[in-house]
C-alpha cells in the first residue's frame, strides 16, 4: 500500500444512491462588469511584457463541485444556494452555473 | 463588564486589540470564535489579520462563522461592535454593514499611515472627534478597496453612514489621498442603527504617544460608554 492509497480512498468515487445521478457543477463568479480587477490587469500587463498582443484580460474562479442530485434541475438549485451563501460576494461578483453528468 | 474581542484563525490583532481597549481603560478578553460569545459582552471587536488564510475572499469563510450569528443578535440588541481591517472584511462578508472591501488598486498591500476625515461626529465611533477634524490612523491591508453600488452609497450617504473617508493632511479629499481606490474614498462606515463600525484603518495602533499617536483612542471609547 502505497502512502497516498488512504487519500486516494478517501476521494474515491462512489456510485450515487438510488435514484440519484451524478453530477459536476461548475460554479464561475466573476466580478461585475466595471468593477476594477488589479489583479487581471497586473497579469495583462505581464502578458503584454511577454510581447502578446492583447486588449483586455478577465480572471474568473472556477468551483467544479461533484455531487449526487435527484435531477439536473435539484443539482443547479444547490449549486445556485452555494454560491448564494457563499462563493459569490454579490456586491462585486455575478456567477453562472453550469452542470454536466459525471 | 467586558469586550469579547473574537479571535479566528489567522486574527493577529485580537492581542493589540485586548491592549488598546486597556489603554483607554475598557477591560476586554480574547474569545476564541468556536467557544462561542460570552453572555451580555459589553462590545464587541472583530480584529484585523488574515482569518481562514484569506481564503476564496479576505473575511469570507469568518463572516459566515456561526460566532457571527451571535454578535449579528447582539448588535441588532444595541451592543457596540466594530470590525478593523480583516474584521471590516468579515463585517461586510457577514451583512452588517452593506458594500465589500477588495483588491486595492494598486494590486499591492499596503501598509502605511493615512490622513482620515471625519464625516460625522455624532456616532458613538466618531463623538470624541469634530465633523470634519483630520485625524491620522496607520493601514495595512491587500484588499481595503470599498466597493459598493451606486443606491447604497447614496442610501450611507443620505443616512451620514460614511464615518471617515481617506483625504490628505488639509482634510481635502483627493484621488492621491485615496490610498486603496475606494469608492468615494469611504475609509469607514456604520450599520443601520449604528452599533456596528467597519473600518480599514487600525485605530487599536494608535493609542500608545510612544508608537506615533493617539488618534485611535477616540475611536475606541465607544466602548467606554
Amino acid at each position: 500500500m502505497g502512502p497516498t492509497d488512504g487519500i486516494r480512498s478517501a476521494f474515491a468515487y462512489r456510485d450515487p444512491p438510488p435514484d440519484m445521478t451524478a453530477y459536476t457543477a461548475v460554479v464561475t463568479v466573476r466580478l461585475k462588469r466595471g468593477v476594477l480587477d488589479p489583479e487581471a490587469e497586473t497579469t495583462r500587463q505581464a502578458l503584454s511584457r511577454l510581447g502578446f498582443g492583447l486588449d483586455e484580460l478577465r480572471a474568473a474562479d472556477r468551483f467544479e463541485i461533484d455531487l449526487d442530485a435527484e435531477s439536473e434541475a435539484a443539482a443547479t438549485e444547490r449549486a445556485e444556494s452555494m454560491a448564494e451563501r457563499l462563493l459569490a460576494n454579490p456586491t462585486i461578483h455575478d456567477y453562472s452555473v453550469d452542470i454536466e453528468n459525471r | 463588564m467586558t469586550v469579547s474581542v473574537i479571535q479566528f484563525g489567522g486574527s493577529n490583532c485580537d492581542r493589540d486589540a485586548v491592549r488598546a481597549l486597556d489603554a483607554v481603560g475598557v477591560a476586554a478578553e480574547r474569545v476564541w470564535h468556536e467557544d462561542g460569545l460570552p453572555d451580555d459582552p459589553s462590545g464587541i471587536v472583530l480584529p484585523g489579520g488574515f482569518s481562514y488564510g484569506d481564503y476564496l475572499r479576505a473575511g469570507a469563510m469568518a463572516g459566515r462563522a456561526p460566532i457571527v450569528e451571535a454578535v449579528r443578535d447582539a448588535a441588532r440588541e444595541g451592543v457596540p461592535v466594530l470590525g478593523v481591517c480583516n474584521g471590516a472584511q468579515v463585517g461586510c462578508e457577514a451583512g452588517l454593514t452593506p458594500g465589500a472591501f477588495t483588491t486595492n488598486a494598486s494590486a499591492r498591500f499596503q501598509c502605511e499611515h493615512v490622513h482620515l476625515r471625519v464625516e460625522n461626529a455624532e456616532t458613538p465611533w466618531t463623538c470624541a472627534f469634530e465633523a470634519g477634524e483630520v485625524i491620522s490612523l496607520p493601514i495595512a491591508h491587500g484588499e481595503g478597496r470599498f466597493e459598493i453600488n451606486e443606491e447604497e452609497l447614496a442610501t450611507l450617504d443620505d443616512e451620514d453612514r460614511i464615518l471617515f473617508r481617506y483625504c490628505d493632511e488639509d482634510g481635502n479629499v483627493t484621488p492621491a489621498a485615496n490610498p486603496n481606490g475606494s469608492t468615494d474614498a469611504v475609509a469607514g462606515l456604520c450599520s443601520e442603527n449604528e452599533d456596528v463600525a467597519v473600518l480599514m484603518p487600525h485605530p487599536e495602533r494608535a493609542t500608545l504617544p510612544e508608537l506615533g499617536g493617539t488618534d485611535g483612542r477616540g475611536v475606541l471609547r465607544a466602548f467606554a460608554e
